[in-house]
């Protein structure tokens, strides 16, 4: 079981490298703030995965709640702000 | 290996699926809101099935509690959050891609678009 946690590990971090691509090159602002809040997603799944080869997932869990409680209110927030920036330009 | 182990495995296998079918459509797909698919179904999907499988295989513990209290928050938070970011860019007038205008370059009229070009001329 552990040999499969490290390879589904490996796994969901080359697929979250590869996103990369879409935050640095993305068409619109848009699109990197979609690609930014998947990366983060896979971000805490890879925590949680750390902290299972690790053995201390009574730790990783709760920082991997702090990073989906951050990633949530950041996509919140950019909305609302591109949401103002027009409303100053009309 | 023990049975609990072995459904965590599928759960978990399934879950990485749709997570690698969720980073190709991001990749892939034509347009923003064809991309929006990939962020708020099967990165949701993926994330809730990966998460259970490691769940199933920490058993009955404080941290299993806390996994699945995640769980239910991505089921909610991140359709709701692509949903607003979607919202956002129809307000600012970015238009869907369809077969006519799919050569053209997707632009956005107002404010919101990061293309810094018209700002020399203002300084003129």
């Amino acid at each position: 079981m552990h040999s499969f946690l490290l390879g589904v590990t490996v796994f969901i971090a080359i697929v979250t490298t590869a996103c990369l691509y879409r935050v640095a090159v993305g068409k619109t602002i848009f699109d990197r703030i979609i690609a930014a809040g998947l990366v983060g997603t896979n971000g805490f799944i890879l925590l949680l995965l750390i902290g299972f080869l690790f053995e201390r997932i009574d730790m990783f869990v709760d920082i991997a709640i702090a990073y989906a409680l951050l990633n949530f209110i950041i996509m919140i927030v950019l909305a609302k702000y591109f949401e103002r920036i027009r409303g100053k330009s009309q | 290996m023990t049975v609990g182990a072995i459904i965590a495995m599928v759960f978990i296998i399934g879950g990485v699926f749709f997570l690698t079918v969720s980073a190709i459509g991001l990749l892939r797909l034509p347009d923003f809101y064809a991309r929006t698919h990939a962020m708020g179904k099967s990165e949701t999907l993926g994330t809730m099935l990966t998460l259970a499988g490691l769940a199933i295989y920490n058993g009955w513990e404080l941290a299993t509690l806390k996994v699945i209290f995640i769980i239910v928050f991505v089921l909610i938070a991140n359709p709701t959050a692509t949903h607003a970011v979607a919202q956002t860019a129809l307000h600012c007038g970015l238009n869907p891609w369809t077969l006519k205008t799919k050569d053209q370059p997707q632009e956005l009229p107002c404010e919101c678009s990061e293309d810094e070009s018209e700002e020399p001329e203002e300084r003129q």
